[in-house]
Order: structure tokens, then sequence, then C-alpha cells
């Protein structure tokens, strides 16, 4: 037998690993439907702007809350607008910048908290003390202060909630770090005199790779929340960005005469928070990580 | 009016694969446990003896199924019976006590109030009685002052004293039979001995019959009157403890105890090859085939049924059964051990005490470690190129402590380590050049712990080729398939995850690691200690055939004194961090002369029902040494006075060359053996 063909034989490739991960996941009937919602939400998001079919801002008084028909499938809201139009656009915004709160919040919770857990000591209790006082300040209003400085433009939603979101990661990160130091292969690889960097790159985050993507995807449908709850205030995306949170809280004081203008998009948050809750929940599992945070809904 | 309390019949207990088959891990189980009998179960891991054990108390682990068969108590079925009716018997009829007694006590709460619960759950006393009840309970496991006992939380416990306390609570609903698993394992050898004599009391006091379950032949032969031999799932021997000992009448039993070291015997003993099948594995004839020295054609097509000999008492599974009853088991032979040790010296601690006491802030700054009372003082040992030598000790004597220095990852408070001669290493790691480091590697106990679990076999034992001698591609590959070959795996391990690997595969995972880095001393903390039997043998004759091929010093932890007496060319006795007797191991090991060696030496478990342990010193745990004198004195006893108080021994020479500090003079130490 030639060496080579040794090697290929276990060692998969990442792809090879990812997809396999996505069969395990499907395999339960809960995370088959969540990845299927998760899916559906992300092509959705792609394609929106081709397939809309009216201009998601364009005002027209004569039509103002009409009911559902042929032309406007989900009615029209109190200035004329498609809702249909609308609610499949406010996915997109809501993905969007979501999504990259989330890839932030992971990047600086996760390093954060990997540095913590390794550093130990003075500095692990500084920063995990500063991290608990964060925790402690109710983030929307932390948030509304933020907005009310610098605006509600996406360069200041995405870090900002990337920021309020990254917290938690943090605490899990370090946790997982706090684990995986104590073992033996971290003291064995120091006392062959391997570089911190190596050890770190090499030992650790193998190791808490996947218990802090699983926090991420949590994070992510928790954000999701915390983000419509701005928008439902006002303090999130500006008018005349079609944006759940924003068509929610435009509607309410209508529903009883024109509740389509505020079903949709309650259906679009409610399906897209589940569908990342359950996407996270089999992402555990099949990953073999035992996650004891709630989900938000 | 019947004798058995419990009847196992035809248990068969398995789960389904992914792939749907029914996949068994009990097959057909029968046995029958006698009113006042000790059983004790015997078995590697994954042979099925704990599924059996919590199977007698209606206990099937989640996952699993029973498949056939059923556990009968009062003459009930136990596997049927419904969770309420079972609540009745568990604590009161049938109690157990786990492996970790630790764990399972609550952390916040006193150990009287926890009596207290188990007994106002599985008895009927009120108040008062109970209050009287839990100082008896404590009483009858023999812990010091039960007063005091019982307003202490576990933590403040030592870990035999919360395993008496396991056993106080089992007792609490008088049961009729008491199931243990594993319960000494884990504990040291000398609160073992305790535990397991304990044990013996209580089945003679209160005619509870008991099943001890465990994988150490060495603790069942001290408890049981009947003995049960697990493998893969099935019984392979069953019969009265002492004819299974003395004369193992199956294959397995047979090599099992040839390959448990003794006390008696220097060498390494025979090992047995392979490993148990995995549950699952589809066998046309018998489950030991691949194993067995004694196998035919038979064997390999046809699968032997238990077969019940009258004369002999005793129940086997095998066609060739014949071939042994003849044999003794006492034929052990062992490889002598041959190590090249030269005059040179390689190793050389002097003065060397560690510490592990927070710092002031002045002492850091000008970073020095003030501590009048370290955890280890004053060790000075001596180390040839080439040879063995063990330090042994119970938990906490210092032992991982001073390997950790060796290897640079403690700093010491005093004292110099010195490298072939001439080279003084520092005890910071960051104060040694690559070469100081590669010689010297490490072993761990635990290969679970010490192996990447997200790291292939061959990213593993590439890691030290890589940063010593930058190797890369196909000369790379070839030294790791070498490697893999020296410690008998195949190349085709090299695409494995240590998950995917047995326990005695990852461990030599590890040894391959190790010697990657060619170094020339290797630190073995425990290495064989999380192994089963059958694989220890095998551990331990590769580690002493690499050194023959490479002239490798080992410095070797343990805490079991038949593998150190197996292995080691000289010993090092520690109590406290502080040296007690230093020597060749044949002296220290024939003139037992330092009192702690003779206590060590004393509770040394052997599966032989003739040799009791000697049960010399109290199993008490010291927090920590005394400030003065000698280190043992707490527990001597032998104690000649004050002077063991005060002054600390001086070290006193045999004629042997055997080093003992005590301040008995060296000829009455010899004059009273045991
Ligand atoms: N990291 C640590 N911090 C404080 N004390 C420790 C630490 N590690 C070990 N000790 C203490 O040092 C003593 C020796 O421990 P150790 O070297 O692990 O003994 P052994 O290996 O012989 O069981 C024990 O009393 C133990 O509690
Ligand atoms: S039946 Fe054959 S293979 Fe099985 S233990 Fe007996 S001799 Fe060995
Ligand atoms: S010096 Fe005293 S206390 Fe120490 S071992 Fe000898 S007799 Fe016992
Ligand atoms: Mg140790």
């Amino acid at each position: 037998m030639k060496l080579d063909n040794i090697y290929k034989e276990e060692k998969k490739s990442a792809v090879a690993k990812l997809s396999e991960i996505i069969i395990t996941m499907a395999s339960r009937p809960s995370g088959l439907i969540g990845l299927s919602i998760l899916i559906f939400h992300i092509i959705l998001a792609f394609i929106s702007p081709y397939i809309a079919p009216h201009d998601f801002k364009a005002i027209d008084p004569t039509l103002m809350l009409q009911a559902p028909s042929a032309e406007y499938w989900f009615g029209t809201d109190d200035l004329g607008r498609d809702v249909f139009t609308r609610t499949i656009l406010g996915g997109r915004t809501a993905l969007t910048i979501t999504f990259f709160g989330s890839l932030i919040a992971l990047l600086w919770g996760g390093l954060l908290g990997i540095f913590c857990g390794l550093v130990g000591g003075k500095i692990d209790d500084v920063v995990m003390r500063i991290v608990d006082a964060f925790l402690s300040i109710p983030w929307i209003l932390a948030m509304l202060l933020i907005v009310s400085l610098l605006g509600t433009s996406t360069e200041v939603l995405i870090p900002a909630l990337g920021f309020f979101y990254g917290k938690g990661i943090v605490r899990v990160a370090r946790a997982a770090t706090h684990d995986v130091i104590a073992k033996d292969f971290i003291v064995s690889a120091k006392a062959r005199g391997h570089s911190n960097f190596s050890i770190i790159w090499n030992e650790i985050i193998p190791n808490v790779r996947d218990a802090i993507l699983v926090e991420g995807a949590m994070r992510w449908s928790w954000m999701l929340l915390g983000f419509s709850s701005l928008s439902f205030l006002g303090f999130g995306v500006s008018p005349p960005t079609p944006d759940w949170g924003l068509m929610i809280s435009n509607a309410r004081g209508l529903m009883s005469f024109a509740y389509w203008a505020v079903i949709a998009p309650i259906v679009g948050l409610s399906s897209l928070i589940i569908g990342i809750n359950l996407t996270a929940d089999a992402f555990a599992k099949a990953l073999g990580i035992d996650r004891s945070t709630k989900a938000p809904v | 009016m019947t004798d058995i309390i419990q009847k196992v019949k035809n248990l068969s207990i398995g789960f389904r694969s992914k792939k749907g088959e029914e996949i068994l891990i009990l097959k057909n189980i029968s046995t029958n446990i006698k009113k006042g009998e000790t059983v004790g179960i015997v078995g590697e891991s994954g042979s099925g003896k704990s599924t059996l054990a919590l199977a007698m108390m209606g206990y099937v682990k989640h996952g699993l199924y029973t498949i056939e068969g059923e556990c009968q108590f009062n003459s009930s079925n136990l596997l049927k019976m419904k969770s309420k009716d079972l609540e009745k018997i568990r604590g009161r009829k049938i109690a157990m006590i786990p492996q970790n007694a630790g764990q399972a006590l609550t952390p916040n709460l006193k150990i009287g109030y926890q009596i207290d619960e188990a007994l106002q759950l599985h008895s009927d006393l009120n108040e008062k009685e109970r209050e009287k009840k839990i100082s008896e309970l404590l009483n009858k496991v023999r812990l010091p002052s039960p007063e005091t006992i019982a307003l202490r939380y576990p933590h403040e416990l030592s870990g035999g004293q919360q395993q008496r306390v396991a056993v106080a609570m089992a007792l609490a609903g008088t049961p009729d039979l008491l199931l243990l698993d594993e319960p000494t394992t884990g504990l040291d050898v000398t609160t073992q001995a305790h535990v397991l004599e304990l044990l013996n009391f209580i089945a003679k006091d209160t005619g509870t019959s008991m099943v001890y379950v465990s994988h150490d032949l060495g603790a069942i032969a001290q408890v049981s009157d009947r003995i049960i031999v697990m493998y893969s799932g099935e019984i392979v021997l069953e019969g009265p403890s002492r004819d299974i000992l003395k004369r193992p009448i199956h294959p397995y039993t047979h090599g099992l105890l040839k390959s448990i070291p003794k006390l008696s015997l220097a060498g390494l003993p025979e090992s047995m090859p392979g490993s148990q099948p995995q549950p699952g594995t589809i066998q046309s004839g018998c489950s030991f085939f691949d194993r067995c020295n004694f196998s035919d054609e038979n064997c390999k097509n046809n699968s032997p049924k238990l077969e019940f000999l009258k004369d002999l008492n005793t129940s086997v599974r095998c066609f060739n059964y014949e071939k042994l009853v003849n044999e003794s088991q006492a034929s052990q032979t062992v490889n002598k051990i041959k190590n090249k040790s030269q005059d040179k010296e390689i190793l050389n601690l002097s003065e060397v005490s560690i510490s592990y006491a927070k710092q002031k802030l002045l002492d850091q700054i000008f970073n020095r470690i003030s501590d009048d009372n370290p955890t280890v003082k004053d060790i000075n040992i001596n180390i040839k190129k080439g040879e063995t030598i063990a330090l042994v000790g119970e938990s906490g004597s210092g032992k991982s402590t001073i390997l950790k220095s060796i290897a640079g990852l403690l700093r010491t408070k005093d004292g110099l380590i010195r490298f072939d001669e001439n080279r003084n290493l520092s005890s910071d790691l960051k104060e040694r050049d690559p070469n100081d480091l590669r010689i010297i590697q490490l072993i761990f106990q635990n290969p679970d712990e010490s192996l990447n679990p997200n790291h292939t076999v061959e990213e593993i034992i590439a890691q030290p080729l890589k940063l010593y001698f930058g190797l890369k591609g196909e000369e790379l590959k070839k030294n790791i398939v070498d490697l893999l070959q020296k410690v008998r795996l195949g190349e085709f391990y090299t695409s494995r995850y240590p998950r995917q690997l047995s326990g005695g595969e990852k461990q030599r995972v590890a040894v391959a690691r190790a010697f990657a880095a060619k170094p020339d001393i290797i630190l073995c903390d425990e290495v064989t200690s999380a192994l089963d039997v059958s694989v220890q043998a095998a551990v331990l004759n590769l580690l002493q055939q690499l050194k023959e091929d490479f002239g490798t010093t080992y410095i070797f932890v343990s805490h079991d004194l038949a593998v150190v007496r197996a292995i080691s060319d000289r010993v090092a006795v520690l109590y406290q961090g502080r040296l007690c007797e230093v020597g060749p191991s044949n002296d220290v090991y024939k003139f037992p002369s330092h009192p702690y060696t003779e206590v060590l030496l004393g509770a040394v478990l052997e599966p032989d029902p003739d040799i009791k342990p000697k049960l010399v010193a109290e199993d008490i745990v010291e927090e920590r040494p005394p400030e003065k004198g000698c280190s043992f004195q707490g527990r001597c006893s032998r104690i000649v006075g004050d002077i063991c108080k005060k002054e600390i021994p001086p070290w006193q020479l045999t004629d042997s060359g055997n080093a003992i500090r005590c301040h008995i003079p060296i000829k009455e130490l010899q004059k009273e053996q045991f």
C-alpha cells in the first residue's frame, strides 16, 4: 500500500467535514426544519431585490391600507406601500446587519475570552469584572445612547450590536479555554517548548472553536430579536428602509382593521428566529456540545 | 425459604446501533447471589460488569434496554417493576456505592445532614432514633470521632473518609444487598486496604450480601467468596474465589493473573496480546479466540457454552479448559529487565525544594520564593544514565511536583538540577534552550488528556519531529511510520483520531510522541494507572524494550508498588515531599526498612487469597508536612519519641547501599520485619 493512500483515507477535508455536519443536523426533524427555514430566508434575502413586485418606497395615498389582493399579496400599509415587497426586503436588512454583527461579536468575544482563559490571574479578573459590569447595563439603553450620538447607519449598528452581543461569547470562550488549558496535552506542548502562538493556534483553538461557534449561532438569534426591538422603538435603521421592526411598530396601531400589515413582518421575524434557533441547536448537537443557554423565544 | 437473594436469569442487555442492529452489552447472563455472600465481578473496561451490577438494582442505563431475561429480587423481576415500587427497594433493600463517592455527596450539605436524609428516606426511625443512628453508622464505618465528622462538609474529608461516609449512607436502610462499583479505584493503596478491610468487617457483622465490581483482581481477592469473570459481555468463569485465583481454568483469567505484576517477583510480567473486541463485533467462534494461547480450530468456528464442572464447583466457558486444570497459576514467568545502566550521571537533583505557596508582594518583586515549609524539600537524587528510577508514595507526596520541576514546568524554590554532569537546567521553561527541552520528555497518566482530541495520530507525532528536527514531507511521514512501528502500531493508524483508539493504543501514541524527540530522559507519570491490567503489562514491556533499544533513562512515578517493582532498578520513597528511603529495588522491597516503606508494602493488594494486606498505620491524610522533625511522625507506628518530632532524621546506609532516613538504627529496623 502506498503511504499517500493511507493518508487520504480518514483525514477529511474541511468541506467533507462541513457536509457531514450538515447531514447530521438535517437527520433530526428539528434540525431539518431549522435549516430549511434558515436557508429559505437566506435565499430570499439574496433574490428579494430581483423578485420584489413593487417599489418598496413608492407611496401612493390612493392605495392606503388595502386588504390583500392578487396585485398586493399581503395588502398595503398606511402609506400605500406594498407589504409583500417590504416584508421580503426587510429580511434582507435584518439578516445582513445581524450576520455581520454576529461575526464581530464572535471575533472580539472569542478572542478576548480565549485570552482571558489563557492568562488567568489578575488580568482575567479585571477583564471579567468589566465584562460583567457591561452585562449589567441594560443594553437597550446603551444602544439608544450610541444610536442617538452616532446615528442609525449600518456602520454604527453592526459594530454596536456586535459589541453588545459579544459579551456572552467572552464567557463561553473563557470557560472553554479554561477547561482545555488544564489538559495534559497543553502541558505536554509547553514542556516541549512550542511557542505560545503555536499552542493557541494548534492546541487551544481547535478545541474551543466548536463551543464558540455554537454560542455565536445562538447569539445571532438573540441579536435579531434585539435589532428588531431597536427598530420597533425607532432606533434601528431609518425609514424608508424596509425593516420588520419598523413595519411592526408602524402598523401596530392599525392592527384592529389592517391586521395584514402587521402579520407579515411578525411571521417573517419569528420564523427566522426559530429557524436560527433550531439550526444552532442542531449544530450544537451535531458537534456533540451540550448547550444549556436558553433560546430567546 | 430460599437463601438466594438475587437471581439473574438469561439476562441480555443491549442497544440499537445507528444502522438499526441490536448490539449486546450483556449476553445471556445467569447467576445467583446468595444470602450473606460477597461476589466479586471482575473484567476489563467494557466487559459489561457495571451494566450487570446496575441491572441488579433494576436500573438500565439511558440508551440501553433489556432484550431478554430478568433480575429477580424477592421473586419479583426488578427490570419490569414500576418506578414507584423500585423506589421502595432501592436504598432500603438494595443499596449502591459508586466509584467516586466524593462526587455522589452533595457538596454544600453537612455529612450528618446527608446521612439523616438517607435515614428519613429509607427507615422509619423518629428524630431521636435517627440522631443515635447517625453516630452508630459513622462508628460502624470507623470514622474518627463521628461527632465531628457529622458536622463537616464533604470537601473537608479525604477520599477514603468520603468513601466510608458513602458506606455509612448505604447502610442507613439496612439493605440486604449492597452493590459496589469500583469502590476503591482511585484511592491510595493504603486507603484502599483500609476500606476493603472495613467492607469485610461489615459483611461479617451485618450479614449483608455484597456484589463487588472491579477491574482489580487484587481488591476482589481480598473481599470475595465467589468470583465471576466477565469478558466481552459474557461470564467466562465463575467459582469459589480461592479456586479461581489459585487455579484459573479459563485462558483469559489465566493470562490476566499472569500479567499482573507481583511484589514478590522482580521483572516484567508476561503480557497478553490484543484487546477485548468492541461490542457488536461479529464472531463466529469464541470471543477470546484472538488473544488465546490455548485455542484450536474448533474455537474459531464454534462458541463455547458456560459449562458447570461439578467436581470443581466452577463454571467455565472454554472448550479446552482441561489443558489448564493441571497447570498451576504460580508458574509465573517474568522477563528479567536488563538495563545497561552506566556509572555516568545523567541527572542530578541537589537540595531541591519546591513550594506552591502564594508569594508575597516583596518576594514577587525580588523574584524569590519564601516558604519555610515547602511542599517538596531537600531532594537529593543522583540518576545514572540508562537506569529506571521510580518515585513512589501516596497521592500528594510530591511525585508529580518533582517531575514538573525537572520538566521545567514548575519553578523550584531552591536547589540545582544538573544534566549530564555539567549543565545546570533552569526549572523555568523560558530559560531553557530548545535542546534542553528536547532531552527531557513527559508521558502522562491519562492519554485521553494528553492527546489533543482534534489532532490525528500523525499530527500528534509530527509535533516534536517538526519542532526539534524541522522534518517535512516524505521524511516526516517516514519517521512517523517508523515510530508507530516501534510502538507496535501499524501505519494505518496515522489518520485516526485518539477517540478511535483503545486506551492501550492511545498510550502507545503518547509513548511514540515522547520518543520522537530522541530524548535522554523520559518522565513517566503514572503511565499505566489508567490502563486495563491486561494492557498494562504490554505497555510496560514496550517501555522496557524501547529503553533497551535507545538507552533512555526513565524517571517512573507510580503509586503501584508492584508495577514499580517490575520495571525499576532503583526506588525513591517519598512522604509529604521528603525522601524517606532510596535504594536498589531489590533491597527496598526485601528489607522494607523505613517505617513508611513498610506501610506501603503492607497495603499492596495481591491477587492471592493467602496474602492479606497488613495495616500498619492509620489511613490519615495529612494536609501539610510537619514543621520540624521527621516527615512521617504523624502516622509512624514505630515513633521513638520526642526526637522524631524535633530533629530531622539522619540518612543511614545499609550494607547493600540502601539509604534510609529514620532515627531508629538500621540494625533495629531490620530486626523487626513482619
Ligand atoms: N497547582 C497546585 N497548587 C497548590 N498545591 C498543589 C498544586 N499541585 C499540587 N499541589 C499540592 O502539592 C502536593 C504534592 O502534589 P503532587 O506532586 O501532585 O503529588 P503526587 O504526584 O505524589 O500525587 C499535594 O499536597 C498537592 O495538594
Ligand atoms: S474456547 Fe478456545 S479460544 Fe476460547 S478461551 Fe477456550 S481455548 Fe481459548
Ligand atoms: S524518624 Fe521516627 S517518626 Fe520518622 S520514621 Fe523513623 S521512627 Fe518513624
Ligand atoms: Mg501525581
